[in-house]
């Protein structure tokens, strides 16, 4: 049984190289969630309360980019930032930057649409009272956003959960580059190909350990949302 | 001449109302004038509370139109609606009422000197920091008062306002219509309520399939109801 020992040694020792892959994936989905939540959240808020031709079709399409595969999401971006593609010339490709467009591109879609489902529910539930207190179309975004911010954080926890552990997107436009573009999930798939199984048992530890960090908080703040807001 | 934003009569004016093919209001006139509350009454399903919608402006008059203080085009600041089950904000009973004071502008710095009038007032000092969705039925209602109050309305509108509460928490509204009464505020309420009506309301409105029916001073219509409907409805019967 030296394999699990090994992996617990490159943790408990803080091995360099492994803590550096932790910190790019880290900075790569945290980067993407980010950005994400810029562009989904006004466009989930402005989805649910607007009307307009085709909307029922850009929520269906919505909910269907939710279950967007992550290959197909980096051969997506792989197309557009590969040297003859129209994005060729920023030569981005194999960098991180490409991963967190990649990412961006699984991300937005899952924040968007549950957006558009969290604040269109409670526009139905607020609707008259708002209109009777004569808050206007701004004040109504803002009003909605703020009410539902504990479930908007949920959203976002969610979205960084499918940015932290899909391998496909990045693995196609990063490279998987040591030291340049190597992440959790990219290492883990190589190491076990090559046979190096301590470092990807080490990696799959602490990829775990995040995974459920990351759910203790968005169950916190749903706790702390409810105690607060009811 | 009436001072220009005066809300009051409000007037409706040979006003109907339909959706989706069905009557709800049937060329309804009426006047609606300042003084002690008034009971608008009638069956379930008669256009009590569309009256009411049509009222605040929620909702346009599919024909004819209403007036508040001889004008149309009053938009809905003096006046404040209270839903049959409001819905409280997800924040603080006192965040429920900061809510208010910000969307009718009220200075910033006056929000804690009002609050805590308002909690008073309604009988929620103690409890300005909890969470307004757990309160109870008649507490919510109460928040609900006390929200629309805060809004400094010259007409208050209440949908029900007892409906589905146990008569303590019942005796409880009645106080507090009884107090807003007295400070000059006009109450419209719908009810199906005939004691509520007769303990509170200074003239009542009786609606039967959108059409109001009777109007008169609630003594005279209790004691002598002119039409049928009223007669049914009062004695108790069922007015279909």
């Amino acid at each position: 049984m030296e394999t699990p020992l090994s992996a617990l040694d490159l943790v408990l020792t803080g091995d360099p190289a492994l803590f550096a892959i932790v910190r790019l994936s880290l900075l790569v989905s945290l980067s993407a969630v980010a950005i994400a939540a810029l562009i989904g959240i006004p466009l989930g808020a402005l989805i649910a309360l607007t009307r307009f031709h085709g909307r029922e079709a850009v929520i269906v399409l919505l909910n269907a980019l939710m279950g967007l595969p992550p290959v197909v999401a980096g051969l997506v971006i792989f197309l557009l930032l590969s040297r003859s593609g129209p994005l060729g010339a920023l030569g981005w490709l194999f960098t991180p930057q490409a991963m967190i467009i990649a990412q961006v591109l699984l991300v937005t879609p899952i924040i968007a649409a549950l957006t558009r489902q969290t604040i269109e529910d409670l526009w139905i539930e607020y609707r008259d009272e708002l209109t009777a207190m004569n808050i206007g179309p701004l004040g109504r975004v803002l009003t909605l956003i703020r009410d539902a911010r504990f479930s908007l954080v949920t959203i976002l926890l969610a979205g960084f959960g499918r940015a932290a552990a899909e391998v496909g997107a990045i693995i196609i436009v990063g490279g998987n580059i040591d030291g340049f573009t190597r992440t959790m999930t990219t290492a883990i798939a190589l190491e076990t190909s090559k046979g190096d199984l301590p470092l990807a048992i080490g990696l799959g530890g602490i990829l775990i350990a995040i995974v459920v960090i990351v759910n203790a908080l968005a169950w916190a703040v749903r706790r702390t949302g409810e105690a607060i807001a009811g | 001449m009436r001072s220009p934003d005066s809300e009051l009569p409000i007037a409706f004016e040979d006003v109907s109302m339909s959706a989706g093919g069905v009557t709800i209001l049937d060329h309804v006139s009426l006047t609606i004038e300042a003084g002690a509350p008034t009971a608008i009454i009638g069956p379930n399903g008669s256009g009590k509370t569309t009256l009411l919608r049509a009222a605040m402006g929620l909702i346009a008059p599919t024909q004819g139109r209403i007036t508040y203080g001889g004008r149309t085009d009053v938009a809905p600041i003096k006046r404040a609606l209270v839903f049959q089950r409001p819905v409280m904000l997800r924040r603080s009973v006192a965040g429920n009422l900061r809510y208010a004071l910000r969307a009718a502008s009220v200075p910033r710095a006056q929000h804690d000197a009002r609050i805590a009038d308002l909690l008073t007032l309604v009988g929620l000092a103690t409890m300005a920091d909890r969470p307004a969705r757990r309160l109870s039925g008649g507490e919510q209602q109460r928040l609900a008062l006390a929200r629309a109050l805060a809004r400094d309305p010259a007409v208050l509108l209440l949908d029900e306002p007892t409906a589905s509460l146990d008569p303590a928490a019942s005796k409880n509204i009645e106080d507090l219509i009884r107090a807003v009464g007295a400070r000059g505020i006009k109450v419209v309420m719908t009810t199906h309520d005939l004691g509520a009506a007769r303990r509170l309301a200074g003239d009542v409105v009786l609606i039967h399939r959108g059409r109001v029916v009777e109007r008169a001073a609630t003594d005279a219509f209790f004691h002598s109801p002119q039409t049928g409907e009223a007669k049914t409805f009062i004695a108790g019967d069922l007015l279909i």
